[in-house]
């Protein structure tokens, strides 16, 4: 075999065999160095595969040499490779560009832990998007969650821990949700292997435990992914977490779980369960109109950047379960191509935030009024962000957008109130983002912060790739357009 | 230089000028304002070379990107679009010329970020000109109104901040909450966006649902201030008076006029749109706001917010000529777009220097200012006059065209909404005109003489102009017959 057809296996080991060798590098910024290394090389990885399977291709990869369903697989299609461009992408730029904010977060001793609860975050994610069976998702998505707690808890900030406990026990709840479920599924069908599972669901004849099977699943997974009204650990947990965690996890950490909960439900029940796809939409779609709504008026009236954008990351969340629950092909493609463009706005608004973070103390937006004068470049890119949360044309967020008032509109009268409900909720961020930028811009800054200067060079470019990306892929989408609707006709053939 | 590269030259020159005013604020005010007018005087070079291809018949085309199928990030030239343009690019370099003048003689701050959002505003006009499709126009209709809000808020008190707001709130909430989805129900139908003569609609869509998206269009596009939503108008009034007077007279509110004419001529259809009973409702709307904000223009004390009252009124004679929905009328409605433009820049020129000469806003103030201001209460009559529609003003040939137009279509509302409203502007201007020439001064006036140079120059410009307009309008009534009349 060639070294590129193991590229499946090393995008997950990479990070994770280099968590416990980061520990050991004690030496001044060698930790990071080599971290920011493996993280890179899983991005190139991401980017490699992506080539491949841009062109409709799926790939497989046994563990071991030990095939399905006896040991372990991963596969890796378009959707996959769109998250995993999501999920290493974040990870690099966030490592790369946020040492000068990680340096000011994190003692320089504990360091070397960050970076190695770091990678084993990155690890874990990855596998959860690539593995091709149940149990395994289960063991990475606690290899992530154990991580990110570290991660979330190891700020100087000490409202960061209770934060934390509050998501360790929703995140315990919800993996033992999705465990039970699981479990319930190997009974049935003596099997953890997706695909083959999917192959003998079929012939299960009690439908009660496959249903409680379902619904466990369901709901353990939008507890992770933080769909409404199970959200609540999300906004304290980016609220308090260090500044460079809230950009890594905010542009990937509940979006894994979104794509885990699609795939089963439209790989594995779609398929088997009698009414499932109705059931999946009643479910779904008024809890994405609510959460949309709901938490896009709570941005509106919010006092603390992070908190606020935190709400927004739960609306927006809305707008994919929204395309999602529509269960047709233009409704998915809109909802995982906004999973891409979301990433990228938010990516580029927390980069920005962090920013801002090292010049002002306080991230109240009361406090940054004016830091315009002092930081252009870094509010310059904070709009860039902003426009494309809003929507506007020129930039990603509005290609999704687009999308998903298009596949709405197929959908009758029903489909004139999502209509206005997805206008109403652009209007909504309109409005939060524009509260922000108007005290960034217009407003006399505080006496306290007149002698601030703009954020480290490193930190400036980052941001700065990551809004320009939110442009190129608002004016050039194929890539993900390309991945987004492979991923919405693989979804969409396994229910026959 | 081929077309096509002109097209995103005219774009990129006030881009990359607004650049180029930023460096050139470090060498001092006069090599800023060189710059300035320099960039200025390139684009008018830069797009009126263009006019004569548009004359001989010639479209161009340039494709940016394909973003998604069927929808494009291009660029078109074509007359109602080059009009525009020309109209744009030609009054910015007489607007520099007094602005000059007016930031100078008023110590404004912010000088520089003055100049700069100009120049963007400027650039995001002349795309929304040059818009192949609804998609490119929303582009830069949004980038036309976020790099106006500095300029309006531009004093940056408390008050100026609110009516800011109101401007951003009105123009950004209307365009995503109505005129997008509209832009996209559009898409839905046709399956593109393009901007097409004889519009794209046709057989996709009939009966109420033709008005409904005629109303999307009408009330998101929201600079063109039909009411009820005119409200931003007289709040950008708090803007320095340049602004008020090339963009509230000229780029943003034509860029509202100017977007509906183009919806209704290349995306509905003329014919299709008159076949149509459900988009009847246009006229009264139209009729509505003319005479409503004349009533209202009527009763303001303060100079600059008549002034604008009667924008919303004038601008609703463009949509109105535009929705009579003959070919006679789509002229008017072309002209009147430049003649009022010629007049309304006239006006708040003249209102700009009453200011910052006598520190004058109120009407009443106004008595006998005509002594001391001959130059600029002269320009100001014959401003009023073209509002009017007075011979020999060019208020009167877009008069003329819209009842023409008025006549054939046999359209009574509009005929007696133009001959009513006629009367109602003669009730404003003609007192504010009477009152400068033929009143004494309060006695306690102190002699104060006319405005800075540059600025008297600029309004006395702009005032030669609307009498041109009388004569020499056959370029732009050439310009519009391409479009209509053919077959």
């Amino acid at each position: 075999m060639t070294f590129n057809e193991h590229l499946p296996a090393l995008q997950v080991i990479v990070p994770l065999l280099s968590a416990p060798i980061v520990i050991l590098l004690t030496p001044r910024g060698l930790a990071w160095a080599a971290a920011a290394a493996s993280t890179l090389f899983s991005l190139f990885i991401a980017i490699a595969l992506a080539m491949t399977t841009v062109t409709g291709t799926a790939l497989t990869y046994d563990l071991g040499g030990w095939e399905a369903p006896y040991g372990i697989t991963l596969s890796i299609d378009a959707f996959s490779s769109l998250l995993l461009l999501i999920v290493t992408g974040a990870g690099a730029v966030a490592i790369i560009a946020g040492k000068a904010s990680i340096d000011v977060q994190i003692e320089t001793h504990r360091q070397p832990l960050f970076y190695s609860a770091w990678l084993l975050a990155l690890a874990g994610l990855i596998g959860m998007v690539i593995s091709a069976d149940a149990f395994n998702i289960f063991v990475f998505m606690e290899i992530s969650s154990l991580a990110s707690y570290i991660l979330i808890a190891g700020g100087p900030d000490r409202r960061a821990l209770p934060a934390t406990f509050k998501y360790l026990i929703t995140g315990t709840i919800g993996a033992t949700f999705y465990l039970i479920g699981v479990g319930l599924i190997y009974m049935l069908t003596g099997t953890l292997n997706l695909a083959d599972m999917e192959a003998r669901i079929s012939e299960v004849t009690s439908l009660n435990p496959l249903l409680a099977a379902a619904g466990f699943i369901t709901i353990g997974l939008a507890l992770k992914a933080a769909v409404f009204p199970l959200h609540v650990w999300l906004p304290n947990a980016y609220t308090h977490a260090p500044h460079m965690v809230t950009a890594f996890l905010a542009a990937c950490g509940t979006k894994v779980a979104i794509y885990v909960l699609l795939r089963f439900n439209f790989f594995v029940f779609q398929a088997n369960l009698p009414e499932h796809a109705v059931q999946f939409a009643f479910f779904l779609m008024p809890l994405a109109l609510l959460g949309t709504v709901i938490a896009s008026a709570v941005a509106m009236f919010e006092g603390h950047l992070k908190r606020l954008l935190a709400f927004s990351s739960v609306a927006q969340m809305g707008y994919v379960l929204i395309g999602a629950s529509l269960l047709n092909a233009s409704g998915l493609m809109a909802s995982v191509i906004h999973l891409f463009n979301h990433a990228m706005a938010k990516a580029a608004l927390f980069l920005a935030v962090a920013s801002l973070a090292i010049r002002f103390r306080d991230l109240r937006v009361d406090e940054l009024a004016g830091a315009a004068r002092t930081m252009p470049w870094t509010c310059a890119a904070f709009v860039v962000g902003g426009l494309s949360l809003v929507g506007i044309p020129g930039t990603a967020g509005f290609i999704s957008k687009w999308l998903l008032i298009l596949s709405v509109m197929d959908h009758g009268h029903f489909g004139i109130l999502l209509v206005a409900i997805i206008v109403l909720t652009s209007l909504m961020a309109v409005y939060y983002v524009w509260r922000v930028v108007e005290k960034l811009y217009f407003a006399a800054p505080r006496l306290s912060n007149v002698r601030v200067n703009e954020a480290p060079l490193t930190l400036l470019v980052a941001t700065w790739i990551v809004a320009l990306g939110n442009v190129a892929f608002g004016l050039y989408p194929e890539l993900p357009l390309t991945l987004a609707s492979h991923a919405a006709e693989t979804l969409m053939e396994h229910p026959r | 230089m081929t077309p096509e590269l002109t097209l995103i030259t005219a774009i990129l020159l006030p881009l990359t000028g607004a650049a180029a005013i930023a460096v050139a604020s470090r060498f001092g005010d006069n090599i800023r304002e060189a710059t300035t007018l320099v960039i200025a005087a390139a684009l008018a070079i830069n797009v009126w070379q263009l006019i004569p291809l548009v004359m001989a018949g010639d479209r161009y085309d340039i494709i940016l990107t394909e973003i998604l199928p069927g929808l494009h990030l291009a660029l078109h030239l074509e007359p109602l679009g080059m009009m525009f343009a020309a109209l744009a690019s030609g009054l910015w370099i007489v607007n520099s010329i007094y602005s000059i003048g007016y930031m100078r003689g008023n110590n404004e701050s912010h000088q520089t970020r003055f100049y700069i959002c100009f120049a963007l505003s400027i650039a995001a006009t002349m795309g929304i000109a040059f818009s192949a499709n609804l998609f490119t126009l929303f582009l830069f209709y949004e980038a036309l109104t976020l790099s106006t809000y500095p300029l309006v808020s531009h004093k940056g008190d408390v008050d100026t901040v609110r009516s800011a707001r109101v401007y951003l709130g009105i123009l950004l909430s209307t365009s995503i909450g109505l005129l997008l989805p509209a832009i996209i129900w559009t898409y839905f139908l046709a399956g593109h966006v393009d901007f097409v003569l004889g519009g794209i609609l046709e057989g996709v869509v009939d009966g109420p649902q033709v008005g409904l998206l005629l109303a999307l269009f009408v009330f998101g596009i929201g600079k063109a201030a039909v009411m009820p939503v005119h409200r931003w108008l007289p709040a950008a009034m708090v803007a320095p008076t340049p602004v008020s007077a090339l963009l509230h007279a000229v780029a943003v509110v034509k860029a509202g006029v100017f977007t509906l004419t183009k919806v209704i001529t290349y995306i509905f259809g003329i014919d299709f749109l008159f076949g149509e009973a459900s988009s009847g409702w246009l006229m009264y709307v139209t009729s509505f706001t003319i005479l409503t904000a004349s009533i209202v223009a009527l009763r303001q004390q303060n100079l600059k917010r008549m002034l604008a009252y009667s924008t919303i009124s004038q601008l609703s004679y463009v949509v109105m000529a535009a929705a009579i929905l003959k070919p006679l009328a789509e002229v008017g409605a072309t002209v009147h777009m430049v003649s009022h433009a010629f007049g309304k820049i006239t006006l708040f020129f003249a209102a700009g220097a009453i200011y910052v000469a006598a520190h004058k806003t109120e009407i009443p103030q106004l008595k006998g200012i005509g002594r001391q201001m001959p130059w600029t209460m002269a320009a100001f009559t014959i401003g009023a006059l073209s509002m009017i529609g007075v011979p020999p003003t060019g208020g009167f040939v877009s008069k003329w065209y819209i009842l023409a137009g008025a006549f054939q279509a046999g359209n009574l509302i509009a005929i007696v909404t133009i001959i009513v409203s006629t009367a109602l502007n003669a009730a404003y201007f003609l007192p504010i005109i009477y009152m400068a020439w033929f009143m004494e001064p309060e006695s306690s006036e102190k002699a104060h003489g006319e405005a800075p140079v540059t600025m008297v120059i600029a309004l006395t410009f702009t005032a030669a102009l609307v009498l041109l307009f009388f004569l020499f309008n056959a370029p732009v009534v050439e310009l519009e017959r391409q479009i209509v009349e053919q077959p």
